[in-house]
């Protein structure tokens, strides 16, 4: 008597639960950004919620290596949360063609970002676009602002100036004048090539030429930033070769180098571990009065599974984080990250805000190498690293280092097609 | 018809059967079918969203289009030269400390064999990381105790030259496996009898001429199965290049040996999108190198290799 009475409250109390689940809708995020966990849950969904109290968001994130594979299998077998995390270009393409991703072209808010913004969510024609832009990174020069003033040197503006200071940093001695290494490869392509890279090519419009098949990456203006490389060299620690990325971060957050060849999200690490004075400076330009171009590369987005069980809360949800409130919040809480929203979003850190500042004065553009050119074998990107190194190291000229990523590219790449 | 014929037959032996069959399930259900799944999906390919078979394009492609082949012959070679380097270094090393161990007159010889052994038993990305730091030209300890001896000037960071990375890279794997050869040789050393020694003895071969020219030759077929142990795992060998280099295996695919080569074709890297059936290409292409190393030594070597009985 007594078990059937348990049973029927059990039952009673499940039914209860779900009807209460039917009026409220949850929403799981699938993400990589484990860092990101504590800002979800205290300030970004009490932020939502306290708009939509109707509906209940969580985020659940996993490892970034495991992020794409847990991913595909996660919506093959229809397990998959309603929001997911979109890697920028081919890996969410791919999604999307698959009919894993639901078109958010008509999405409420999503006027709200540029072409360029959301190039890393649209399809290759430009008429589809499936993920809200969430954020980007800007590259470009942290240094030390103690030891400029120590030296008497002023963030230089153009090339001669830039070399000019890691002279006389080099002469003066106390400091290494660049931290970088290309041990781990990527740091000399992303850091380096990408970096001081779209000043040359004039940003987007050398990348769309080079994808369209009407510049080819041994033209001048995608030499000479690999020959500009090639003069870093000496200015370099001891032993750069064997550097890696972490190396390089220490030796200037521990006040050993003076400039830090960078990508902004390095300002939220640095903040904690420097106990001087940054600055920043854009990527120098040739020539003082040359329009000048930064590399503000689209990195994360948020789109919807089309499997959704909740499509309207979804779509409620992801107008909101298209919203400058989003934004807003977002680009506080993760200095160094930011929101590609039109709106102009105010933001709290020095650093941040010089970083952020160069978009209205340089164009904006994203690396050369990520949007299609990425997509064959021998892939671009990888080579690109490769060769970025090689040039620095001093193995290889850097006229042969651009044939051979164009020869690469050449042998599946066809633009005419 | 005689008596004999109706002698009863024996029974079926059931138990082989049984004993067997633990060990044969799980052999096959780990090894033998992901083996042959490999052999099958490296004879298709990915066409339009389907698995199609393709026969032996894939191997086609990976040795006629020059940056797939180019690729796969530079790791071959870098796998050669990892090959060299341990059977050059690591053998003849742990052949010397194993007779140093076994002579009665060395005090501590436990302490010794424990303490060359431990490196063994390491993770490899313990290994990695710890030599990346030691070799670091920034933090490392190698240039500041090469300062010590008066030698900095031979210090260079080796991991990130050309030249020097594969080499330090296969003297680092040598360093933790070393313990390996060490131990096999020992046991063989001590399983020879005191009666061969005496003799030995007897005949007035003592000291290096005793070990060139009885214990020598009483060891080489541990020293034969030693070198098989040492082709198989450095050819398949992937973790301390992956913990020390990273997966592009730099600078300039230097240190890439099958393994990375593999891993990076079937995982795909960074932008890169994994190609599983090219990957499962190089990956037969590894299994058919090791099968015929070990097919060469088998028949050409282990049959011409005397044994001794006691």
């Amino acid at each position: 008597m007594n078990m059937k009475l348990f049973t029927a409250a059990l039952l009673g109390s499940s039914l209860l639960c779900s009807a209460a689940h039917a009026q409220e809708a949850t929403l799981t995020i699938e993400s990589w950004r484990n860092d990101d966990l504590a800002i979800w849950q205290e300030k970004l969904i009490p932020a939502f919620q306290a708009a939509h109290p109707d509906i209940k968001v969580v985020f659940s994130p996993s490892a970034p290596t495991e992020y794409n594979a847990a991913l595909n299998a996660k919506l093959d077998a229809g397990s998959a949360g309603d929001i997911i995390t979109c890697r920028p270009f081919d890996a969410s393409l791919d999604l999307f063609k698959n009919g894993k991703l639901a078109d958010l072209t008509d999405l409420s808010g999503i006027e709200n970002f540029s072409d360029v913004a959301k190039s890393a969510w649209t399809t290759d024609d430009g008429k589809q676009t499936f993920c809200v832009p969430m954020a980007s990174v800007i590259h470009g020069f942290i240094y030390n602002k103690d030891a400029f003033r120590e030296l008497g040197i002023e963030p230089p503006a153009t090339e001669d100036e830039f070399f000019a200071a890691l002279d006389k940093i080099k002469e003066d001695g106390n400091y290494i004048p660049m931290a970088m290494g290309t041990k781990d490869l990527w740091e000399a392509a992303t850091m380096g090539y990408q970096n001081i890279g779209p000043n040359y090519w004039h940003g987007e419009e050398g990348r769309l030429a080079l994808i369209k098949g009407e510049q080819k990456l041994t033209d001048p203006q995608w030499v000479e930033p690999f020959a500009t490389l090639a003069k870093w060299k000496p200015y370099l620690g001891d032993g750069f070769e064997a550097q890696t990325y972490p190396d390089s971060q220490n030796l200037f957050t521990l006040g050993r180098a003076a400039i830090f060849p960078a990508g902004s999200w390095e300002i939220s690490v640095f903040n904690t571990q420097v106990d001087f004075e940054m600055g920043a400076f854009p990527p120098p330009v040739k020539a003082a009065g040359d329009a000048c171009y930064i590399s503000d590369h689209t990195d994360i987005g948020i789109g919807m599974n089309a499997a959704s069980k909740n499509p309207e809360a979804a779509k409620t949800f992801l107008t909101w984080v298209a919203s400058p409130e989003f934004a807003e919040i977002y680009a506080n809480a993760l200095p160094g990250f930011f929101s590609l929203n039109s709106t102009p979003v105010k933001m709290e850190d020095p650093l941040a805000q010089e970083f952020v500042s160069w978009r209205d004065k340089c164009k904006s553009t994203i690396r050369s190498t990520y949007q299609i050119l990425s997509r064959g074998t021998p892939n671009l990107e990888n080579e690109t690293w490769v060769e970025s190194a090689n040039v620095i190291n001093g193995t290889v000229s850097p006229e042969d280092a651009a044939k051979k990523l164009q020869a690469g590219l050449d042998s599946w790449y066809k633009p005419a097609e | 018809m005689t008596a004999s014929d109706a002698k009863p037959r024996k029974p079926f032996r059931w138990h082989i059967i049984v004993f067997l069959a633990p060990a044969v399930l799980v052999y096959t259900a780990i090894m033998i079918v992901p083996l042959f799944g490999t052999l099958q999906f490296s004879l298709f390919r990915n066409v339009s969203g389907g698995q199609t078979f393709v026969g032996l394009d894939n191997f086609r492609t990976l040795f006629g289009d020059p940056n797939w082949s180019r690729g796969f012959w530079n790791a071959l070679w870098n796998n050669v030269w990892f090959f060299i380097i341990h059977m050059l270094v690591q053998n003849p090393i742990g052949i010397l400390l194993a007779a140093l161990l076994s002579s009665p007159k060395l005090r501590l010889s436990s302490f010794y064999r424990t303490a060359i052994f431990i490196p063994t038993i390491l993770s490899f990305v313990i290994v990695g990381f710890a030599w990346k730091l030691i070799l670091s030209p920034i933090w490392g300890v190698a240039p500041n105790l090469l300062d010590l001896v008066g030698l900095k000037s031979l210090f260079t960071p080796w991991l990130g030259k050309e030249e020097y990375a594969l080499t330090a890279l296969s003297l680092i794997s040598v360093w933790q496996f070393v313990g390996i050869p060490m131990m096999l040789i020992y046991a063989a050393l001590l399983s020879i009898p005191d009666e061969v020694i005496e003799a030995a003895e007897c005949d007035g071969v003592t000291g290096m001429a005793q070990f060139w020219k009885i214990k020598l030759p009483l060891i080489l077929p541990s020293i034969g199965i030693i070198s098989v142990l040492t082709f198989v795992a450095n050819f398949n060998a992937f973790d301390l290049i992956y913990s020390a280099q990273g997966a592009l295996a730099g600078p300039n695919y230097s240190t890439d040996i099958l393994g990375t080569f593999l891993y990076r074709a079937f995982f795909g890297f960074q932008l890169q999108v994994g190609d599983r059936n090219m990957g499962a290409a190089i990956a037969t292409m590894m299994f058919l190198i090791i099968l015929t190393g070990v097919c060469l030594y088998l028949f050409l070597i282990q049959t011409r290799l005397r044994r001794y009985q006691f």
